[in-house]
C-alpha cells in the first residue's frame, strides 16, 4: 500500500529516522557489543525467543520488582517490525516482555530482519492467529509521549528512548 | 419571552467569560491538531479509501450489533474473562465498584491500611466521564486516580474535560505548573513541562504499582477474539491494564468490529485525525487475561516470573510472579440500543471519538468543550452523542454553537455528517419547546410548517425570505426604522438580534426586478449573442482551423440560470448584477427567474419540515430548465451547500442527482467557461500579479470549490492570496444572536487580524463580506464584482 520507494528495511529505518528511534544492524556474533553499546547500566531484559542470539550475561534477564524500578534500561524481544509507520510488535509473555519494555527509560527491541513487514494489514494478519488464541501484543511506535504538560514532551509513563537492533539473521524482508 | 432573554444573557456571559479565561489555549491547541490532521490528510494518498472502509465497518458492525454482542461474550469468557453489559451508568457502576469491593476481600493483611481503602487507577475513557465512574467509585470509600496526565490535572483541579482528546487543553502550562506546584508543595517549582512530566510519572507510577485495580476503556473491542485495542501515547494504559492483578475495561457497545482485520484501518485513521500523526504511540491489542505475569511490589526482590533464567518457561505455581488475573469487559448501553434504532442518529455510534469535529470548528476554537459541549461529551459530534445519553436537553445548551458550516465533515475519519445530526436535534428541540405567548408576532411573518414554541429569534432567521420580500417592498422605510434605537430594541428583547450588529439594508428594486426592466431573457440573449459575435469576429480564423467541420460552432453553447438567492436579489443585488454582465459578456444569455428559497436558512435554525418543503418547490421551479440543459448557477454557496449536499435528505434521489449535476457555483461555472475557450478580454482583468486577498466560504470549502475561484482569478490576470483562518465566525444568522454575538466577532477577528490592511479583500460568502466589511470598515465584494466588465458598485 505504500508509496514509498526503497526496500522495505529502507522504509522502516526511514521511518524510525522520523520518530527519532535509533536503529542499528547486527549478525550474531555482533550482537553482544551492539547491544552494549545503547545500553546503559543496569539493565534488564527478556529472554530472546531466537535461535541465532540470545541475552550476555550481563543483561539481567530474572527481572524483579525492584530491578523493573531501579534499571534504566530494558531489553526485549519484537515479534514484527511494521516498516511503513516505523512500528515494532511487542507481544505480552509470561517472562514479563510488557513490563520490561514499559518501565525503563530506554527501552531496546531486538527485531529479526526476517520479522520485518511492509504493512499494518499484514502485521495484523500475522497477529491474528496469537490473539485468537487470547494472547496480547502491543503495535508500539517511538518512545512514549505527551502533549498534557503545555508542550510534547518525550517519555511520559514509558520509555523517553527507543533503540531498535534489527538482527541479520540471513532471512529476507518478511514480505 | 423574559425567560428567553434571560437565557440569552447569560449564555452571552458565559460564553464572554471561557472567550478570556479558556480561549487562547484552547484556540493555540485545537487550531494546531487541526492543521497537523490536514497536513497529514492532504498526504496519504489513501485517506478516502480508508475513510469509507472505515464507515463501511462501523454501519455493518451497529447493524449486526446484537450478534455481536454474543459473539464477544463467548470470546470473551472462552480466554478467561468476564462481560457484563450494562443498561445504564448506575447499572455499570455499581458493577466495577463490587469487582473493586471483590478484588481487594481476601488479600493477605500484611498491609492494614491498604487493604482498608482499595485503590483503583484509570486511564483516560470518556464512557467513565460519561457515568461518573470516579463519583460513584468514591462513593464507595474506593480511591480513584487519573493516570493520564491531563486527567490527573483535571483531577486535581476537580474541572472536567474541555475536549474528548485533550481533556486539560483550556489550561496553559503556566497554569499547569501552578496548579501542581501549589498541590504537591515541591522544592523547587514546577517550571518545565519535563519536570512537571517527571514528577507526573513518579508520583503515578507508585499510585499504578499500589492500585488493586486497572481501568481503562477501549477504542475498539474485537468480538470475534474478544480483544480490545487501547490506542495511547502516553503508555499509561498500558501500565493500568496489566500492572494490578484486575484489570476492568469499560467501554460503550458501539465500540465494537467484528473481526481482528477490522482494526487496520481505524489504527491508522484514529492517530491522523485526532493529532495528525501516522500511528499513535501505542496501540495495545489485549485478549485479556494477559500472559503477562502480575508484579507483587511488596516483594521486590523476588523474580517477577520463577524460573525465567533458563528459558524453560513459566510455572505459574512459584515465585512472586503470578498469572491469575482477572479481567472485566464492561459493555454499557446508556441509550445507544435506541440511537440505534433512530434513523437520524444511528450514524452518532460510528464516532471513533477522535476530536477532529471539535479542532476543526471554528467557534470549538473560540470557546473549547466547555461551552460547545454538554454534561460530558464537546465538539460537533457531542450534540448526537448527549442527545443519545443524556438527552435533549443536554444537546440544548450547546448545539446552536453549530453552524453548519460543514468544516468537520470532511474531518471525521468516518464520514459522519455532523452538521445534519445538529439540524436534526435542533429540530427536535424546537419541537419540545412550549408554545410561547409572542408567537403572534412572528406569525404574519411566518409562513413555516413549524409547530408553535418555536424560539422566535429562530423563526425569524427562518423565514429570513419572506422578511426580506416584506423589507424590500417597504423599503427605504423600512431600513430606517430598523435603524432606530426603539425598534433595535424590541429586535434584540422579541428575536435576540445584537444591538451592536448593522443590519441589512434592503434594496427597494430586487435583482429579479432589475433584470426584467432591463428586457428579460430576450435582451440578455442579444446581449450575449453580441459578445460572441465580437469575439467571433477575432478568433474566427483560429476557430476555424481548431475545429475543422464545424466552421463558426462555438464551443460555448450554454444558457444559465442565475439563482436570485434572498441576500443577493433583495440586499446585495450588485454582485447579482455583475455577475450577469460577466456571463453575457463570455457569450452565455442569462434568465433570472423568481425562485423559491433553498431550505438553508430554515435548515440552519433546524427547522427541517420548512426546509423539505421549500427544496420541493425549488425543485419544481428549476427541473424544467435543468431539462432543456440550462446551467442553475449559484452565488451563495451556503445555497449551493443545500443542493449539493442536505438536499440528498430532501428530495428523491434521482431528483436530488438531477438538481446536484446541473448546478454549479459561479466563479467556478465562469472557470470553466474560460477553460472552454471563453475569452476573458472583456471582464477586467488584472496585470498578471495584481494583488487580490480571497476569502472562500466554509460550506464551499467543503464542497472543494474554493480552488476554481482562485484559479478564476490567477487566470484572468490577478495574483489571489488565500487566507488560512477558514471561519469568518457570522455564518449567517449565528453572528446576528445576542448570545453569539462575542463569539463571532471573537473568531472574524483572527480573519480580520490575518488580513490586516491588504487590498483589494473579496469573499464569497455573504455573511463573510457582512462580517469583514464591519470587522475591516472597508467594501469586501464578491470576486465576481471584481471581474464583471463595468466594475464593481456600479449600477
Amino acid at each position: 500500500m505504500s508509496v514509498e520507494p526503497g526496500t522495505t528495511f529502507e522504509r522502516f529505518a526511514a521511518n524510525l529516522e522520523a520518530l527519532e528511534v535509533s536503529v542499528t544492524r547486527a549478525e550474531p556474533a555482533t550482537f553482544d557489543s551492539a547491544l552494549r553499546e545503547v545500553t546503559t547500566e543496569p539493565t534488564i531484559g527478556t529472554r530472546l525467543p531466537f535461535e541465532s542470539v540470545s541475552l550476555p550475561d550481563w543483561v539481567d534477564d530474572e527481572p524483579t520488582p525492584a530491578t523493573l524500578e531501579a534499571a534504566t534500561t530494558g531489553v526485549t524481544a519484537a515479534s514484527l517490525g511494521v516498516a511503513d509507520y516505523g512500528s515494532v510488535v511487542l507481544p505480552g509473555t509470561p517472562e514479563g516482555g510488557e513490563p520490561v519494555s514499559l518501565f525503563q527509560d530506554l527501552h531496546v527491541a531486538v527485531l529479526r530482519r526476517s520479522d520485518l513487514v511492509g504493512d499494518m494489514r499484514t502485521a495484523i494478519e500475522r497477529l491474528g492467529p496469537q490473539l485468537r488464541e487470547g494472547h496480547s501484543a502491543i503495535v508500539a511506535t517511538g518512545p512514549s509521549a505527551t502533549a498534557d504538560m503545555g508542550a510534547l514532551v518525550k517519555g511520559a509513563h514509558g520509555p523517553k528512548d527507543v533503540h531498535v537492533i534489527v538482527l541479520e539473521d540471513g532471512g529476507e524482508d518478511g514480505e | 419571552m423574559a425567560d428567553r432573554t434571560d437565557a440569552r444573557s447569560r449564555t452571552a456571559a458565559r460564553l464572554r467569560h471561557l472567550l478570556s479565561t479558556e480561549g487562547d489555549a484552547i484556540h493555540a491547541n485545537a487550531s494546531a491538531l487541526n492543521e497537523r490532521r490536514a497536513a497529514t490528510y492532504a498526504a496519504t494518498d489513501t485517506l478516502e479509501d480508508r475513510r469509507a472502509e472505515a464507515r463501511a465497518i462501523k454501519a455493518d458492525a451497529i447493524d449486526r450489533l446484537p450478534d455481536l454482542l454474543e459473539t464477544v461474550r463467548e470470546a470473551v469468557e472462552k480466554n478467561g474473562g468476564t462481560v457484563y453489559l450494562a443498561d445504564d451508568a448506575a447499572d455499570a457502576n455499581r458493577y466495577v465498584a463490587e469487582v473493586v469491593s471483590d478484588s481487594t476481600t481476601g488479600e493477605p493483611a500484611d498491609d492494614a491500611a491498604a487493604e482498608d481503602t482499595p485503590s483503583v487507577v484509570k486511564s483516560k475513557s470518556m464512557t467513565t466521564e460519561e457515568i461518573d465512574l470516579n463519583d460513584a467509585l468514591e462513593r464507595e470509600g474506593i480511591t480513584v486516580t487519573e493516570t493520564d496526565l491531563g486527567e490527573w490535572v483535571l483531577q486535581i483541579a476537580e474541572e472536567s474535560p474541555s475536549h474528548i482528546v485533550g481533556p486539560a487543553m483550556h489550561l496553559s502550562r503556566a497554569e499547569i505548573a501552578d496548579l501542581l506546584t501549589e498541590a504537591f508543595d515541591p522544592d523547587e517549582r514546577f517550571e518545565t513541562p519535563e519536570a512537571l512530566t517527571r514528577f507526573a510519572r513518579d508520583h503515578l507510577g507508585e499510585r499504578i504499582r499500589e492500585a488493586d485495580v486497572g481501568i481503562t476503556g477501549a477504542n475498539f473491542v474485537v468480538a470475534e477474539t474478544g480483544t480490545i485495542a487501547l490506542v495511547t501515547n502516553e503508555g499509561n494504559a498500558r501500565k493500568c491494564a496489566v500492572t494490578p492483578d484486575t484489570h476492568v475495561a469499560i467501554a460503550g457497545v458501539e465500540k465494537l468490529v467484528p473481526s481482528i482485520g477490522d482494526l487496520e484501518p481505524f489504527v491508522d485513521l484514529i492517530a491522523k485525525s485526532a493529532t495528525g500523526q501516522s500511528i499513535a504511540q501505542y496501540v495495545t491489542m489485549l485478549s485479556p487475561p494477559t500472559d503477562s505475569p502480575t508484579i507483587d511490589f511488596d516483594r521486590p526482590d523476588e523474580p517477577i516470573v520463577a524460573g525465567s533464567s533458563d528459558g524453560a518457561g513459566v510455572d505459574p505455581g512459584q515465585g512472586a510472579g503470578e498469572t491469575d488475573r482477572d479481567f472485566h469487559l464492561v459493555l454499557l448501553d446508556n441509550g445507544r440500543m435506541a440511537m440505534r434504532e433512530d434513523d437520524q442518529l444511528r450514524e452518532t455510534l460510528y464516532c471513533i471519538r477522535c476530536g477532529a469535529c471539535s479542532n476543526s470548528c471554528a467557534n470549538f476554537q473560540a470557546v473549547g468543550g466547555h461551552g460547545f459541549g454538554g454534561e460530558t461529551y464537546s465538539g460537533g459530534i457531542a450534540t448526537g452523542w448527549e442527545a443519545g445519553v443524556h438527552g435533549g436537553e443536554s444537546a440544548a445548551e450547546f448545539n446552536d454553537l453549530c453552524t453548519g458550516c460543514s468544516r468537520c465533515v470532511e474531518a471525521c475519519p468516518v464520514k459522519i455528517d455532523i452538521p445534519w445530526i445538529n439540524t436534526v436535534v435542533r429540530d427536535r428541540r424546537n419541537r419540545d419547546a412550549d408554545p410561547a405567548a409572542a408567537d403572534f408576532l412572528v406569525d404574519g411573518l411566518t409562513p413555516d410548517a413549524e409547530a408553535g414554541g418555536l424560539d422566535l429569534g429562530k423563526r425569524f432567521f427562518g423565514n429570513v425570505g419572506t422578511v426580506a420580500r416584506l423589507a424590500s417592498a417597504a423599503a427605504p422605510l423600512s431600513n430606517w426604522l430598523a435603524g432606530t434605537d426603539p425598534v433595535r430594541a424590541v429586535l434584540e428583547r422579541t428575536l435576540g438580534i445584537d444591538g451592536r450588529r448593522d443590519l441589512p439594508t434592503f434594496q427597494r428594486e430586487t435583482l429579479v426586478d432589475w433584470f426584467e426592466k432591463r428586457g428579460g431573457v430576450d435582451a440578455s440573449k442579444e446581449r450575449a449573442t453580441e459578445s460572441r459575435a465580437r469575439r467571433g469576429g477575432q478568433a474566427a480564423s483560429r476557430r476555424r482551423v481548431d475545429r475543422t467541420g464545424r466552421d463558426g460552432a462555438d464551443p460555448i453553447d450554454r444558457e444559465a440560470v442565475l439563482y436570485p438567492d434572498v441576500y443577493t436579489n433583495y440586499v446585495d443585488v450588485e454582485r447579482g448584477k455583475a455577475a450577469v454582465r460577466t456571463l453575457e459578456a463570455l457569450g452565455v444569455p442569462v434568465r433570472v427567474p423568481d425562485l423559491p428559497e433553498s431550505g438553508r436558512a430554515p435548515l440552519s435554525q433546524g427547522m427541517v419540515a420548512t426546509a423539505d418543503r421549500q427544496a420541493s418547490r425549488l425543485y419544481a421551479a428549476v427541473v424544467e430548465d435543468l431539462d432543456a440543459g440550462r446551467d442553475l448557477v449559484v452565488i451563495e454557496p451556503s445555497d449551493l451547500a443545500a443542493f449539493h449536499r442536505e438536499y440528498e435528505r430532501l428530495l428523491p434521489e434521482r431528483s436530488f442527482e438531477r438538481l446536484r449535476d446541473g448546478s454549479d457555483e459561479l466563479c467556478a461555472y465562469v472557470d470553466d467557461l474560460l477553460e472552454n475557450g471563453a475569452d476573458p478580454a472583456p471582464l477586467r482583468t488584472g496585470s498578471g500579479d495584481d494583488p487580490v486577498t480571497y476569502h472562500s466560504h466554509c460550506q464551499q470549502r467543503t464542497l472543494g470549490l474554493e480552488a476554481p475561484t482562485t484559479a478564476l482569478l490567477e487566470r484572468c490576470g490577478y495574483d489571489p492570496q488565500t487566507t488560512s483562518v477558514e471561519c469568518c465566525g457570522m455564518a449567517g444568522s449565528f453572528g446576528y444572536k445576542r448570545e453569539y454575538y462575542e463569539v463571532s466577532v471573537d473568531v472574524g477577528s483572527r480573519l480580520a487580524d490575518e488580513i490586516g490592511t491588504a487590498e483589494p479583500v473579496v469573499a464569497s460568502g455573504t455573511s463573510c463580506g457582512d462580517q469583514l466589511e464591519t470587522l475591516l470598515e472597508r467594501p469586501v465584494p464578491h470576486p465576481i464584482e471584481l471581474l464583471a466588465p463595468d466594475g464593481y458598485r456600479r449600477c
